[in-house]
């Protein structure tokens, strides 16, 4: 991964739209009006930020090139499910990246000074195991929407469309305190305000229920578990080499 | 003349063939249908918690507002339609030495690289691009003059939005330019796309040091901002000649970048 130490940085910088976003919130009074003050908005943002970078999943993309140019083939007839080769060369990124997005805070933290805080020690191991989770939960939920390719060639199209409602209710444009309570509670039953809400929130050091969002992720991730497995299944049966 | 000509025949083949191939996946244009739509309630959604403060934001109208994300979701049609799947194929052609191939080619590299595909699949973004403006200039409240704007901010904004499309096109080559020196920036053109996120809210809505940022490094002000304020009646000569002087920069800029480039081009198998 680190032959390619540009591309590392580009997509390290790809993840600004939370810093985007705190922008246009801090020059608009909606957030005052939702009882935010501007260092928790601040914060809540600089964590999503964060968070958005060690949870980006690329899996359909990955797995749809290599299905098919061919190389999934090989992989197949490993012993071990080609899926694991997928999840380590994405660990192996998030850790990579950790330089970058160290540089980039540094860089916030000199243009704002104010901006930069140390969470305590508790919610900083529980945002780091909030991190984790949700990043396992939205390789799942990639996983199912992947096997769709044994299907039809073109299921980045439908990553597409996934990431309508992980842009809008995730809590990465607006924090879940300015939605309206009825968009609210829709959002909160939607595994989407968990992959990036729960843990912005540990991290900034909002008031958070530690149990109930732990729970959904693990609730999401047991009810999506054998979908992806059943999925997988039938997909590998379906399957035919390209050009074969 | 005769040049042209021979660049006018290559096009209508080049997107022929492509429009051609790309029809083979009708379920796409649903998915690409549905998509703009989503993208759209949700963006207005956003829209309306920003607004939830009061009745500005940046000094910029509800309806204000509207067109400059309708602009936003234009411009974001014409990136699915010609960019998008023009540039971000430079990578590939770095990368398994397939661009040896089209520098050989009797035709100009540049052209080739950015026009040889068009994908029909940015025109509902297109379309719903303009009905928005359409709809926020035909509904801007009590107190503001309502209709459509006369012929010359009309004409006035359409060459600002002219300007934009060779700006943002040049970002993109720039960047897809890159691929040269670094190979795999084969999602540098998604970086791309993730900034100009921007572009959705007008550049008064941010920070001043943002706002310096989104007008002189990377022209998001130009993009979206600019022709918008030229629509509502309140365009400035001097953003105006900025605009397209931006635009002439750019364009002039991707040129020399690429004519650089070439020159440390080593095929990907020598």
């Amino acid at each position: 991964m680190l032959e390619y130490r540009a591309e590392i940085a580009l997509w390290a910088l790809s993840g600004v739209l939370p810093l985007i976003m705190l922008g246009v919130w801090s020059g608009s009074g909606a957030a005052a009006a939702a009882g935010l003050s501007p260092q928790q908005l601040s914060h809540y943002f600089l964590a999503a930020f964060v968070v958005r970078q060690f949870t980006v999943v690329w899996l359909i993309q990955v797995f749809e090139d290599d299905a098919l140019q061919g190389r999934l083939s090989p992989f197949l007839l490993q012993p071990l499910s080609p899926l694991w080769r997928y999840l380590a060369a994405h660990f192996s990124e998030q850790a990579s990246r950790i330089p970058f997005v160290a540089v980039m805070l540094l860089v916030v933290g000199l243009a704002a000074p104010g901006l930069l805080w140390l969470p305590s020690a508790g919610n900083l191991l529980l945002g780091i195991l909030a991190i984790v989770a949700a990043f396992l939960l939205r390789f799942l939920l990639q996983v199912l929407v992947t096997t769709l390719c044994f299907w039809s060639e073109r299921a980045a199209a439908l990553d597409r469309l996934l990431m309508i409602p992980y842009l809008f209710l995730s809590g990465l444009v607006a924090p879940l305190d300015t939605f309206p309570p009825a968009v609210r509670r829709l959002a909160l039953a939607t595994p989407f305000p968990w992959m990036v809400d729960f843990p912005a929130r540990l991290l900034a050091g909002e008031p958070v229920n530690v149990a109930l969002g732990f729970g959904a992720i693990a609730a999401w991730c047991l009810l999506l578990l054998p979908i992806g497995h059943w999925l997988w299944r039938a997909g590998l049966r379906r399957y035919s080499a390209m050009g074969a | 003349m005769r040049e042209f000509a021979r660049y006018w025949r290559s096009l209508r083949c080049f997107w022929g063939t492509s429009l051609a191939a790309e029809l083979e996946y009708p379920l796409n244009a649903w998915i690409e249908l549905l998509s703009v739509l989503g993208n759209l309630a949700g963006s207005v959604f956003v829209l309306q918690l920003l607004f939830g403060g009061g009745p500005q934001l940046g000094g910029w109208s509800w309806s204000g507002a509207l067109v400059v994300l309708g602009l936003y979701t234009l411009l974001d049609g014409f990136t699915t339609c010609v960019l998008q799947p023009n540039l971000s194929r430079i990578v590939n052609h770095v990368q398994t030495g397939t661009l040896d191939y089209v520098l050989l080619k009797p035709i100009d590299s540049q052209f080739w690289l950015s026009a040889r595909t068009v994908s029909p699949w940015g025109l509902p973004g297109i379309l719903a691009g303009f009905g928005l403006i359409a709809w926020a200039l035909l509904n801007r409240g009590p107190g503001a003059p309502s209709g459509l704007p006369a012929a010359g901010p009309v004409l006035l904004s359409l060459a600002l939005l002219f300007a934009a499309l060779v700006i943002l096109y040049s970002l993109w080559f720039v960047l897809a330019a890159l691929s040269i020196w670094f190979v795999k920036v084969w999602n540098a053109t998604e970086v791309l796309r993730y900034t100009l996120v921007a572009g959705r809210y007008p550049v008064s809505a941010y920070p001043p040091a943002l706002r310096l940022l989104f007008t002189f490094v990377l022209p998001v002000a130009f993009l979206t901002t600019v022709p918008a304020e030229a629509l509502l009646g309140r365009g400035s000569a001097i953003w105006a000649l900025g605009s397209l002087l931006a635009a002439g920069l750019c364009l002039v800029a991707s040129r020399l970048l690429w004519r650089y480039a070439q020159r440390f081009y080593t095929s990907a198998s020598s």
